[in-house]
């Protein structure tokens, strides 16, 4: 590779040199001992009777199994959009100058990190026993403008959604927390100084900037949401991914392939997620990421002060060392 | 490349800039001791003194990004910061609530030293920003006045360029072309070229060159002797948070305090 590169350049070097590249005999033995590790590993899956594949084949594209996949991405869609808006309030209350908000984005957070997932779910299944009637009236007087029943408006599916949201708003709050707060404070000053007002320089010039940070850990968080949905029995909401093959293996008796049959469907989910958290991290990154100048903006034809190629190479390290940064 | 036709302000008896004993202290530390300093419409302030002798934080104060400790600041003839208004027969100061203050800071532009572009918006989207955003102007007008901003900076060819992929000294011409599309009264410099390279530095004095021959009121934070020399129509040394010594420009080769003869030995 490297090689190549040296020769593709079309440049005439007299004393070119050519030598071999350094040899490596790490990755031909790392290659040869994790060959031998999968082939064994394949072995045992295959041969090993007990995983019982054509149940798993028979039961993969079960309609009870597509039915909780299409639940399962119900669940983790709404929760995570209601979960983004509420963090994103929560974050700019907590960083605000009124200090009844900055307490009240506290105490949210407080509660719903400090709670297990799994005894709100419950809580918000058993909502409507707690407040049976839900009214829109004057408060502390008995007149009431219109009333409805809790368990109409608060099934099953609803109350997980809820669980699920406020759960995750309080963690992804402090991850768009840490965004904002990564911005540099120069930017603001610089917003401010062009007589740009706080609300105006949060949503055109800190928030844009801290996306780029937010959007890597809340690609972690949506996944992570995607298998918390399995956790939505507490409410009891019955018909998602994990309840849906649980309930096929208590009927036949056989909880392994049907395991398999989940975990396979998690997997290819949290793939496709990846993809589309890579695109998302590229259009955030916009500004930030070396773009050949060349496919960029039109070239200035004649104009003496073009980045030069050195430039380029420059930005192209430092953004590689930013990138470096974030993933780590 | 460098042709400016700004708005040379009719010259009148109100300074521009009128500071009166001001004072700052970041906690215990005391900044700035009781600074006067006024500067007439139309002149070129600029303002020499080592680090950490209170020269920045001056600056920022008259743009309001720090608040005043004592003393008062006037722009204009308008008191900045804070109002008089009378409770129970006593004349109090009121402090201006934030939309008060954005407007106060209209009158002004301001370049940092570091620059502050906004790194995901293009050159020309930086220039516009405000006046979309704050002037409220429509966004083809906008980019009309932008992309002549930028000319005037000599950047017409880089408006779709974000400014990573600008040099130091591209990056400080679009924070200018930036601060002045919004047409201000008084642009305030704040150790414009100390982030550049030195072949990069003359650009950006060039067009703070042509800015003060079209008249533009500016008050100049620099280490940049010559500059000074050349552009100023008052000196100030500040050192250790006071005035140490003040003039026209002929005081950079005739010090009259042996500090200022100090500070431009290790200088020059």
């Amino acid at each position: 590779m490297q090689e190549k590169n040296n020769h593709s350049d079309g440049l005439d070097i007299p004393n070119r040199i050519d030598a071999l590249p350094v040899r490596h005999t790490g990755p031909v033995v790392a290659g040869i001992i994790v060959a031998f590790v999968v082939a064994m590993l394949g072995y045992g899956v295959v041969t090993n009777s007990r995983f019982e594949w054509p149940v798993v084949w028979k039961y993969l594209f079960n309609e009870r199994v597509l039915a909780g996949i299409w639940w399962t991405l119900c669940l983790t869609a709404l929760s995570m959009i209601i979960a983004i808006v509420l963090a994103i309030v929560l974050a700019i209350m907590r960083k605000s100058i009124n200090p009844v908000l900055r307490a009240v984005s506290w105490f949210f957070i407080w509660f719903f990190r400090g709670t297990p997932v799994y005894t709100q779910l419950v809580f918000w299944g058993l909502f409507s026993v707690l407040v049976p009637k839900m009214s829109l009236g004057i408060p502390f007087t008995s007149i009431e403008f219109w009333s409805v029943d809790s368990s109409v408006v608060m099934t099953s599916f609803r109350a997980a959604v809820i669980g699920l949201a406020l759960n995750e708003a309080a963690y992804l709050s402090e991850i768009v927390r840490a965004g904002l707060e990564a911005v540099d404070s120069g930017q603001e000053e610089a917003a401010q100084a062009l007589g740009m007002r706080r609300t105006l320089i949060m949503r055109r010039i800190i928030l844009p900037q801290a996306m780029r940070i937010i959007v890597p850990p809340t690609g972690n968080e949506i996944v992570s949401m995607l298998k918390t949905t399995s956790l939505v029995m507490a409410v009891p909401f019955t018909l998602d991914l994990q309840f849906a093959t649980d309930a096929i293996a208590n009927r036949i008796y056989k909880p392994i392939p049907l395991l398999i049959v989940a975990s396979f469907w998690y997997l290819l989910i949290t793939s496709i997620l990846m993809v589309i958290q890579a695109h998302l991290e590229r259009y955030f990154g916009k500004g930030f990421e070396a773009r050949s100048l060349s496919s960029g903006p039109a070239k200035g034809a004649g104009d003496s002060k073009s980045v030069s190629a050195k430039d380029k190479e420059e930005i192209n390290k430092k953004n590689d060392a930013t990138l470096l940064g974030l993933n780590a | 490349m460098t042709q400016v036709t700004a708005n040379p302000k009719p010259s009148s008896n109100i300074p521009a800039v009128k500071a009166t004993q001001v004072h700052k202290a970041f906690g215990s530390l005391h900044v700035l001791k009781g600074v006067d300093l006024t500067v007439m419409p139309g002149t070129v302030t600029v303002i020499l003194g080592p680090s950490g002798s209170g020269k920045s934080t001056f600056l920022r104060l008259i743009n309001q990004l720090e608040t005043l400790t004592g003393g008062s600041i006037e722009v204009d003839g308008e008191l900045i910061g804070y109002k008089h208004v009378n409770v129970r027969g006593e004349d109090k100061l009121q402090t201006l609530n934030e939309r008060e203050i954005a407007k106060q800071r209209e009158k002004l532009g301001m370049v940092f030293q570091r620059f502050n572009l906004f790194p995901h918006k293009t050159a020309l989207e930086n220039v516009m920003e405000a006046p979309v955003h704050v002037a409220h102007m429509s966004h083809s007008q906008a980019r009309e006045l932008a992309v002549q901003e930028l000319e005037r900076v000599g950047l017409g060819e880089r408006l779709d360029y974000y400014p990573m992929q600008l040099s130091g000294g591209q990056q400080q011409r679009v924070a200018i072309a930036r601060a002045l599309a919004m047409r201000p009264e008084i642009m305030l410099f704040d150790e414009p070229t100390s982030a550049l390279d030195p072949e990069l530095v003359g650009e950006v004095l060039n067009v703070m060159r042509s800015l003060a021959d079209a008249g533009m009121t500016m008050i100049v934070v620099t280490h940049e002797i010559g500059f000074a020399k050349e552009v100023a129509d008052q000196i100030v040394f500040m050192d250790g948070g006071v005035v140490v010594e003040q003039g026209g420009p002929e005081i950079v080769d005739h010090p009259s305090s042996p500090r200022f003869q100090d500070f431009l030995n290790h200088v020059l």
